[in-house]
């Protein structure tokens, strides 16, 4: 059996009690809301904790709600299952919608919510392993080690950022509602990305993602695509949303965000640039889509050849773009 | 030792080297069940319950072998925690046959040759469960669908997406008991 490691259990009913407890423990309390990460994560002990604070119980933490506007608030609890099904957000953010149903497996999504999907801790074939998988090699610089195995000369750690809701959150302009124990604030999703496999999240450890709010998208349309080996399980491999809002046959407004090849979701600006005050026709799709693949960087440490990776970065923008323009 | 909460159904545990004390509703029946903290469902129902239908695959949340219901919806038991489970509505495998024999979809698996070593059968049961509920006719497509997060090895799934049809053709016959 791969056990999970003793630890203090606590289960408020309320953010404020949450987060008091993690100001007063520290970095060695950890909140835990679906466990699909974090239990993994800590059977396999790449992240350590001793004491836990469950947020299935936290009061007002789930659910979505719209706004007569057409902004949606989606509470950090809010399963993956029930954003999925939710005919609200579906209609008002599609990309999110869209991207979140290809999250993992349906009894994962049962369980697994948008706040986790959005701090998923970052992956490498050379720490989501187990524990004397990684003794083997002689651990990597993530956890217990001082390697990069992926680029041994490297002085930081290359794990991926592999969450499907990011890209898309990012592309339809969220803001992230964090409370701390004195304060909270509002930023956008794109802020809480740091480019490090490790500190992969900007936020602070007293912090926590108390919900999602995705602003009213107009006649903006959107859209996410991933790539994965099977048509179930795989986190992305590569994956590109596109936001495209156009004024007559021209592209007004576009975002192109792209994950599942650096550790932080990347925003491929010069690729809009490219596409706003244009006419998407195809020659303009091509150039952005090859635009949008250059700052792509994949290194060989996921499922697939890494290069194969690069190339499917400009083949699904191209598809993405096609879609929302046809 | 175990710290209930006032209303019972959020219990915390302030020692981790001592067992939680708490009553579980499992099969429709609340079970008095003592258990170390950091314990999950499935350990619970495997080694403190003695309920071993519940079988144990990967442990990460990767093959659906584990699949049990919670509150009528299909959960992980390797990613749920023990005390996690107090309050909710568990349902294993060993309370899908009745008194009058095998629950429809286990006589349709049996019928089909939807099992053959068996071991991810507990978990395609209670997944097929929870899907016939909400739509007791399902299309194939939403059959694989729903069925996607089970891994099984030895069938193909041919037989396991053709069993859950005649099981639903049975249960919404006329004069079906389920």
């Amino acid at each position: 059996m791969m056990r999970l490691p003793p630890f203090r259990w606590h289960a408020p009913k309320d953010l404020a009690e949450v987060v008091r407890i993690l100001a007063g423990e520290g970095p060695a309390a950890r909140v835990v809301a679906g466990g699909t990460d974090l239990f993994p994560n800590m059977k396999r002990r790449h992240q350590k904790a001793s004491t836990l604070v469950g947020l299935a119980g936290v009061e007002g933490f789930s659910g979505v709600t719209s706004t007569p506007e057409g902004d949606v608030v989606i509470g950090a609890g809010t399963t993956l299952r029930a954003l999925e099904r939710d005919a609200a957000a579906a209609r008002l953010a599609p990309a999110l919608v869209e991207a979140v149903a290809t999250i993992s497996t349906p009894v994962l999504r049962n369980m697994g919510t948008i706040g986790g999907n959005v701090c998923l801790d970052t992956r490498c074939n050379y720490y989501n392993q187990t524990w004397e998988w990684r003794r083997a090699i002689d651990f990597c610089m993530k956890c217990d080690g001082t390697t990069c195995w992926v680029a041994p000369s490297s002085p930081r750690c290359w794990a991926v950022n592999s969450s499907d809701g990011v890209p898309a959150l990012i592309a339809l302009g969220a803001r992230a509602r964090l409370v701390g124990p004195d304060d909270e604030r509002e930023v956008p999703v794109g802020d809480l990305f740091r480019d490090d496999g490790i500190e992969y999240l900007a936020k602070r450890p007293d912090e926590v993602l108390a919900s999602l709010i995705v602003p009213a998208q107009g006649d903006a349309v959107s859209t996410y695509r991933k790539v994965r080996r099977r048509g179930a399980f795989d986190f992305p491999v590569a994956g590109v949303a596109v936001r495209l809002r156009r004024d007559g046959d021209r592209v007004a407004e576009v975002a192109i965000v792209v994950n599942g090849v650096g550790s932080s979701p990347i925003r491929c600006t010069a690729a809009e640039e490219l596409l706003v005050g244009e006419v998407p026709d195809a020659d303009r799709i091509a150039a952005a889509a090859a635009a949008a693949w250059k700052p792509a960087r994949p290194l060989d440490n996921t499922d697939h050849e890494h290069s194969w990776r690069k190339r499917m970065v400009r083949v699904e923008t191209k598809r993405a773009l096609e879609a929302l323009t046809a | 030792m175990t710290v209930a909460s006032e209303d019972g159904a959020r219990p915390t545990a302030d020692d981790p080297r001592r067992k939680a004390h708490v009553i579980l509703r499992v099969n429709g029946e609340d079970h008095e069940v003592a258990f170390l903290p950091h314990k999950t469902l499935l350990e619970v129902l495997r080694e403190d319950m003695g309920l071993t239908g519940t079988k144990h695959g990967c442990e990460l949340g990767e093959c659906g072998t584990c699949t049990v219901l919670v509150d009528g919806e299909p959960q992980l038991s390797c990613l749920l925690l023990g005390l996690q489970s107090v309050g909710r509505d568990i349902e294993t495998v060993e309370g899908m046959a009745g008194a009058d024999g095998l629950h429809p979809l286990q006589q349709a698996f049996a019928e089909l040759g939807a099992a053959q070593c068996g071991y991810c059968t507990p978990g395609f049961l209670l997944t097929a469960e929870a899907l016939l509920r909400n739509d007791p006719q399902p299309s194939r497509e939403r059959i694989v669908e729903e069925l996607s997060g089970n891994l099984c090895r030895c069938t193909g799934y041919l037989k396991i997406y053709e069993a859950v049809e005649q099981a639903a053709a049975a249960r919404t016959a006329p004069g079906a008991g389920r």
